[in-house]
């Protein structure tokens, strides 16, 4: 079983958002950047599934240098080597064609990316990976069980849920479920050092187009102050909603 | 030329983020002297009832009966070039979410997900679109000719016309070939309102210390027809199940209306939540970051707060 899980790095959830060069580029000053949070379930589910039925964990990554750091961390949690695709990931097309291409190269029986990155909220990588090597593809997945090369998926509908089975190979794009947040794996002092001696193998990007191009950044508008009423007028606040926000 | 829009269905009805989607293409197709058309696939109503959203003509596809996310981009994009369309739009269901990758790569269009407002220009497609869990706004042009919008469910509006539409049955069917999973069992949480197309929300958090004291939340939510929704440490110790978890590792949302009670506004669960229209925050802490984000508070116990506002909603409900 060789499973690839496709990580995307981003910056961690408590960063402050600042744009830069006259708002045309995100500001990465001062950011502290992670594994996307959900990644790291598809990460962990993936590591389980090796114990479980045996073969390889890979890693990878469309990204600059500066992931680098980002790989390690997931070869210190367990995966057996990392694979970075050298190159600016500035579109989710050519981020996925790509890991497509890295997939016919190397033979993956199951690719486990995250439903979105935290930073750009595309949502797109995954589905475009199974859409360009016609594989099954399911997401928001919140489970995924093996037997050999019989998947049973859960995944997320709007208002419930929906199991479904697939022959491996397929590509999924996970979020908590998969595992839960008490399993997930964090790198220990053994895995930091061994981490440092497994391969983390720098490929030049194939060709590809950017069918989309981010021109403009901007923040929302910031929200008035907020309107306090008392905790013992509380119809004050069923009038407000009714006849100045108009929600009720 | 025309703009095509995907009118999702469930259980035979079409979505209220399928309307939504509806005026949103007819909008788009106005602005480039074209028309809209819908295409609906499987079970569903009366589909020209699309015209009142601005759906000139409304194709349905029969002869399918579970969700196929490949099959169903297949069947889309055969309608898209039936008739012309080289904008597709695609309400951003988590079934929408599925499909749209698979129209982009099968039609070799660019995707825009996430787009919250208008086109700002069709030529090239520039579209503004929610990012970095709704703390920024990016806006994106497409460098193609074909294009594949996900627009976010109830940021943009529904928006109703007087004019009739037309229905019509189309034959077309999936490539074969396609590959997809085979959804075996649907667990549908019956009864209650799907989260992410919510316009009202109640949500809590730890404040309610335990599980059992979630009573006043769902009366409180029953009464305003509001779907229920939690922060995540509850959900993480099982108080509340995950379907439920909201903010930047859970499910955003952009309700007319969010309610939250107990939770203290920690920069992850806003993250999911500050697109929201109006923010109610109750909260026994003067200094709970939640205030900040929200546009009306109020300062007290939840068990004392929420049984009364429960009660002057039921009192309000009354005389309206
Ligand atoms: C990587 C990462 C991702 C995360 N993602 C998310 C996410 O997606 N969603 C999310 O929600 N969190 C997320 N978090 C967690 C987040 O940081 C907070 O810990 C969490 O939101 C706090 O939940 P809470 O407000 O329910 O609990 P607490 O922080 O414990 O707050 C409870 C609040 O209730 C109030 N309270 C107590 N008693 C009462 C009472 N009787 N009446 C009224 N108020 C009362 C308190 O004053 C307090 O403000 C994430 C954290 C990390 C590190
Ligand atoms: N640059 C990247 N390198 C590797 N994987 C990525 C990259 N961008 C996105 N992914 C994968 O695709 C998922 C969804 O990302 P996105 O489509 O960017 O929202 C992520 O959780 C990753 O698993």
């Amino acid at each position: 079983m060789k499973i690839l899980v496709c990580i995307s790095h981003v910056p961690d959830t408590t960063s402050k958002i600042n744009f830069a060069d006259n708002n045309t580029a995100f500001d990465t000053a001062g950011v502290q950047f992670v594994i996307n949070p959900y990644d790291e379930f598809g990460l962990t589910r993936a590591l389980w599934i090796k114990e479980k039925q045996g073969g390889t964990v890979t890693v990878a990554n469309v990204g600059t240098n500066v992931t680098d750091p980002t790989l390690r961390k997931a070869l210190a949690i367990g995966a057996d080597d990392a694979i970075r695709i050298d190159a600016e990931p500035t579109d989710a097309f050519f981020v996925a064609k790509q890991i497509a291409a890295l997939v016919e190269e190397n033979g993956y029986d199951l690719v486990i990316c995250g439903q979105e990155s935290i930073d750009y909220n595309g949502g797109q990588v995954p589905g475009l990976v199974a859409a360009l090597l016609n594989w099954p593809f399911a997401s928001p997945c919140t489970g995924l069980e093996l037997d050999g090369t019989n998947a049973t998926i859960t995944r997320e509908i709007d208002g419930g849920k929906e199991i479904s089975k697939a022959t491996l190979p397929i590509v999924i794009g996970g979020k908590k479920g998969l595992v839960e947040e008490k399993d997930l794996r964090i790198p220990n002092m053994r895995g930091i050092m061994t981490a440092r001696t497994k391969p983390l193998l720098v490929r030049p990007a194939v060709d590809a187009e950017k069918r989309t191009t981010a021109v403009e950044y901007s923040k929302p508008e910031p929200k008035a102050a907020v309107k306090l009423i008392d905790k013992d007028n509380v119809e004050e606040l069923v009038k407000l909603l009714h006849e100045e926000a108009k929600v009720i | 030329m025309s703009v095509l829009i995907y009118a999702e269905s469930w259980e035979g009805k079409f979505k209220k983020a399928t309307f939504e989607a509806v005026s949103y293409g007819a909008r788009v197709a106005a602005s480039m002297g074209t028309n809209a058309i819908a295409v609906t696939i499987g079970d569903a109503e009366d589909a020209s009832i699309l015209g009142k959203y601005g759906a000139s003509k409304t194709i349905h596809v029969g002869g399918v009966s579970t969700f196929n996310n490949a099959a169903y981009a297949s069947i889309i994009n055969q309608v898209a070039a039936n008739q012309d369309a080289n904008t597709i739009i695609v309400a951003a269901t988590n079934n929408g979410k599925m499909i749209a990758p698979f129209l982009a790569v099968q039609a070799e269009a660019a995707l825009i997900t996430n787009a919250i407002a208008l086109p700002s220009s069709t030529a090239p497609l520039t579209v503004l679109r929610s990012a970095f869990s709704s703390k920024g706004l990016v806006k994106y042009q497409s460098n193609a000719d074909k294009n594949v919008i996900c627009i976010v469910p109830n940021a943009i509006g529904v928006a109703t016309i007087e004019a009739d539409g037309t229905a019509e049955e189309s034959s077309v069917s999936a490539d074969a070939s396609l590959k997809a999973i085979a959804p075996e069992k649907v667990e549908r949480v019956s009864g209650k309102i799907a989260l992410p197309e919510a316009e009202l929300v109640v949500s809590a958090g730890r404040g309610m210390k335990a599980p059992e004291n979630w009573n006043i939340i769902q009366e409180l939510a029953d009464l305003l027809g509001a779907a229920t929704a939690c922060s995540k440490p509850v959900s993480d110790i099982g108080w509340r199940p995950h379907s439920e978890h909201v903010g930047q590792t859970g499910i955003q949302i952009n309700p007319n209306l969010y309610i939250a009670i107990g939770i203290s506004g920690a920069i992850q669960h806003l993250a999911g939540v500050s697109a929201s229209k109006t923010i109610v925050v109750v909260n026994s802490d003067p200094e709970a970051p939640f205030f900040k984000a929200a546009d009306y508070g109020i300062v007290g116990d939840a068990f004392e707060v929420v049984p009364k506002l429960t009660a002057a909603i039921k009192a309000f409900k009354a005389n309206n």
